[in-house]
């Protein structure tokens, strides 16, 4: 335990009138760790019902519960309530500990908290109502999009005067991160949610047309690069190093592809435009800035991989570095596939298929899942003070977690294909081959049922964390003080951060 | 570049500065974003105006919104690519000005099922309304969810005006007088669709319902465009990326 190792050498040096004393706030940190694994069990359930929904109809049941009212509900509660509880638990956690210092205000922890939740509640309801923008991503009205900011703001502040009270001179590139995300999530969000309302629940965007796609995709894009991307990165760089007991692989590779990730991501956006209504020299642009994003993801995904050198044989008894090493290989893989399908001639047969559907799940339950899950796996035996339940269900978990993503993301890119090639098709007469929709329809049914087949046994996974996890919490120690530590005032001693998770 | 990010150099320096940091950070993500907007919002003739692209009609603006609430656009596309096989499947592709009234787009990103661009008028009134009750009865197989309570229940139209003049607002060119009269204007649409539909053997009385407000949005996709033939090709002509992909597509197998 790494904080114990700093507050014992602390200790060594202390002289009564020199010590400052303070805290960690852990609590906050269980709450975002509960409130991830819930929710993401309920998101990844409606996975579940909306991809039966595709191949059985008959399982749209009534007015509120229709595929195209759950499809929102599901993408809102993995991506806002899933993804994002998780990584603000990584962020409560690890810049207490980078910053030596506890969150700036508990009470500003408590706000972020159950405001966040309200919003997920809320998005639950109105989503079923059939309450919605429309705009992917960001489908909740307008009372919704005003508490995102202000919650937002809390959140901002808090991290932002944490910074501020540090003991650590230098910001550890984790940090980097989720200064990024925290900054650009802001903008975008307000930026997109431009609107004029009609009435309590319903409001018309101020942008029209080509002017709206290209803002709602300058804003999906980079929801996906800095929600689903930049905070898991700094979730990588704190967890893997602690995880693996080495420091990170390359101070200066980081440098280079965090500035280079955050400058190139936000001109991506126009490659979900491709061939649309959009003029062509965005679309291009748009193209272009992807196809270089390839160089900085990899970066990361490097500097991820090759922390592991000389450990990987740890990988063997360590459920927790085995989701990570999949966790990373699923960026590496999804982040060379995006640049792919934003070359024009790639996107011609993959946009509008299931192609894209394989892309996101391969990141979303690859990459955003399995880190969220091996941090977990490491955070609850050290924040609940006692050991995980059972070893055996959490290595459980990684195999049929691996094996669905597999049959989800193959079904995917078997589906996608076959519909963009049978959409092309032209007979010798140069006729469409397959001139009713229904052919290529009823063609991929069968890979839904396949992904069907992966998504249920990823969200057994899930269930078997749940069981492990409540099954561990429940051998706890009744009460869990805040762990306190003990540092010369003004501790001066500029610390390297690489170094400070690899030694510590 | 080495001076900047060796062991102790200036951006260890930087990582003690969360303020400066942060600033660059905001200027590195600004930049994209604004180089890729300013020109769509500021140069006006980046959407070359169509003159036959009207507003929506009240009850149209109506059945879109109901479009929108059943999120329609998780399975259909309305941007019609220009691809040849595009063109043969569902019409003439999508164009820029075409799309200055939709608040907010609708394009879509997935084709669960067929791009509904150029869907108004392919079908009677009477298919959707029998397709929309249950899409198995008119397309065997289909997987599209049925929606059989639009048939029953009954539009919300009373606060068209409020939402014609929220538009207005943001510059949908509606008259004072369409504003008030919204309500009278939708009315009168369904009713003579209803009677078409009633006409052509299907249920009685669905004048108010909101399947008619619906039909009449799906009825009126892509048809301002095919009313100006001219404007059509002479915007085509002008996009040259539109007749690369048309060539390279036609040479394709
Ligand atoms: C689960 C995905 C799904 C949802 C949601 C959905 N549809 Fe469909 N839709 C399809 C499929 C698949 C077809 C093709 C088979 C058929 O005609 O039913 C189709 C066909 C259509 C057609 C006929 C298009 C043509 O050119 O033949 C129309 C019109 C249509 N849908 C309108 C709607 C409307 C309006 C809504 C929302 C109220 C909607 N759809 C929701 C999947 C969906
Ligand atoms: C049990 C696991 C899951 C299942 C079964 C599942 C299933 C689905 C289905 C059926 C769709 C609709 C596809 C379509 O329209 O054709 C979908 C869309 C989506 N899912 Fe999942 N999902 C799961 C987990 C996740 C997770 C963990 C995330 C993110 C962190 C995620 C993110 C998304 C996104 C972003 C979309 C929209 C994609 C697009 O618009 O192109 N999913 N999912
Ligand atoms: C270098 C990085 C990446 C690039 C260049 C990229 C590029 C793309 C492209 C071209 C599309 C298809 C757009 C279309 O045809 O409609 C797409 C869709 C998508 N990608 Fe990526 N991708 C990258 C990484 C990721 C990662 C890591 C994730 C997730 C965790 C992700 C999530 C998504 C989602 C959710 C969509 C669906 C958007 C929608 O249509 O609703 N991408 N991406």
């Amino acid at each position: 335990m790494s904080t114990l190792s700093v507050s014992s050498s602390a200790a060594r040096q202390e002289r009564p009138s020199q010590v400052e004393l303070f805290t960690y706030d852990e609590q906050i940190v269980r709450l975002f760790v509960l409130a991830t694994i819930i929710w993401g069990f309920v998101g990844m359930l409606v996975g579940v019902i909306i991809a039966l929904q595709l191949p059985f109809p008959e399982a749209n049941l009534g007015e509120y519960l229709t595929f195209g009212r759950l499809r929102p509900l599901h993408t809102n509660a993995v991506i806002f309530a899933f993804a994002g509880n998780a990584i603000f638990a990584a962020i409560y956690y690890s810049t207490q500990r980078l910053c030596k210092a506890r969150m700036y205000s508990d009470l500003m922890s408590r706000i972020h908290f159950w405001g966040w939740q309200a919003i997920i509640v809320s998005a639950a309801i109105t989503l079923p109502l059939g309450m919605t923008t429309s705009k992917e991503y960001a489908e909740l009205e307008w009372p919704i999009d005003i508490a995102i900011t202000l919650v937002w703001l809390v959140f901002a502040f808090n991290f932002f005067a944490t910074l501020r009270r540090r003991r650590e001179r230098h910001m550890y590139v984790a940090l980097w991160f989720y200064i990024a995300t925290i900054i650009t999530v802001a903008v975008l969000h307000v930026g997109n949610s431009l609107a004029l309302p009609v009435s309590f629940m319903k409001s018309y965007p101020i942008y029209a047309g080509v002017q709206d796609a290209l803002v709602q995709w300058w804003y999906g894009h980079n929801a996906v690069a800095f929600f689903l991307t930049t905070p898991f990165l700094g979730l990588m760089y704190y967890f893997l190093p602690k995880a693996a007991n080495r420091p990170v692989f390359s101070y200066r590779l980081s440098i280079i592809h965090f500035w280079s990730l955050v400058f190139i991501y936000i001109w991506a956006g126009p490659h979900h435009l491709n061939y649309t209504a959009l003029p062509e020299w965005a679309t291009t642009l748009g193209m272009v800035f992807s196809v270089m994003l390839w160089m900085p993801s990899w970066g990361g995904m490097i500097n991820g991989l090759f922390t592991l050198r000389g450990a990987w044989h740890k990988l063997r008894d360590s459920a927790v570095l085995k989701m990570f090493v999949v966790g990373i290989t699923f960026y590496g893989m999804s982040t060379f596939e995006g640049p792919l399908l934003s070359v024009k001639s790639v996107n011609a047969l993959s946009h509008y298929t299931d192609w894209t559907i394989g892309h996101v799940h391969s990141g979303a339950l690859g990459w955003n899942g399995f880190m969220t899950f091996g941090m977990i796996y490491w955070l609850v035996p050290r924040l609940w003070r006692t050991r995980m339940w059972s070893d055996k269900m959490a290595n459980t978990h990684f195999w049929i977690g691996t094996i669905g993503i597999l049959l989800y993301v193959l079904a995917m890119y078997t589906s996608g294909i076959t519909q963009g090639l049978m959409w092309r098709a032209f007979d010798e007469a140069g006729r469409l081959m397959y001139p009713d929709f229904m052919e290529t329809v009823v063609q991929i049914k069968p890979m839904y049922w396949v992904r069907l087949i992966g998504g249920t046994l990823y969200l057994g996974g899930v269930i078997l964390m749940m069981i492990n996890v409540w099954k561990t919490i429940k051998t706890a120690p009744k009460r869990l003080p805040d762990p306190a530590f003990a540092v010369p005032k003004r501790a001066s001693a500029p610390s390297d951060g690489e170094q400070e998770v690899a030694t510590a | 570049m080495k001076r900047f990010i060796k062991k102790d150099g200036m951006h260890r320096r930087l990582e003690g500065w969360p303020l400066l940091f942060t600033i660059l950070v905001t200027i590195s993500i600004l930049i994209g974003g604004i180089v890729e907007f300013l020109p769509l919002a500021l140069v006006p003739s980046t959407v070359h105006k169509i003159e036959s692209v009207e507003p929506f009609t009240p009850l149209e603006l109506a059945g879109r919104d109901i479009y929108i609430r059943e999120g329609c656009n998780n399975c259909h596309s309305q941007m019609v690519r220009p691809f040849r096989h595009e063109l043969e499947r569902y019409g003439e592709y999508g164009k820029p000005g075409e799309t200055v009234y939709e608040r907010p787009f609708l394009w879509g990103s997935k084709r669960t099922g067929p791009d509904l661009a150029r869907v108004g008028g392919k079908y009677p009134h009477l298919w959707h309304v029998r397709h929309m009750e249950d899409p198995r009865s008119t397309s065997p197989n289909s997987i599209m969810p049925p929606y059989d309570w639009l048939l029953r229940k009954d539009a919300t139209l009373s606060d068209l005006p409020t939402k014609l003049r929220t538009l207005k607002a943001l510059g949908t060119p509606y008259s004072q007088d369409e504003i008030d009269n919204a309500v009278a204007l939708a009315e009168a649409q369904a009713q003579e669709i209803a009677d078409e539909v009633a006409a052509q053997g299907g249920p009685d009385g669905l004048a108010d319902k909101e399947i008619t407000a619906l039909v009449a949005f799906l009825q009126r996709l892509g048809t301002d465009i095919q009313q100006a033939p001219d404007a059509t090709t002479a915007e085509a002509a002008s996009t040259k990326e539109t007749e690369d992909a048309l060539a390279a597509e036609g040479d394709a197998p």
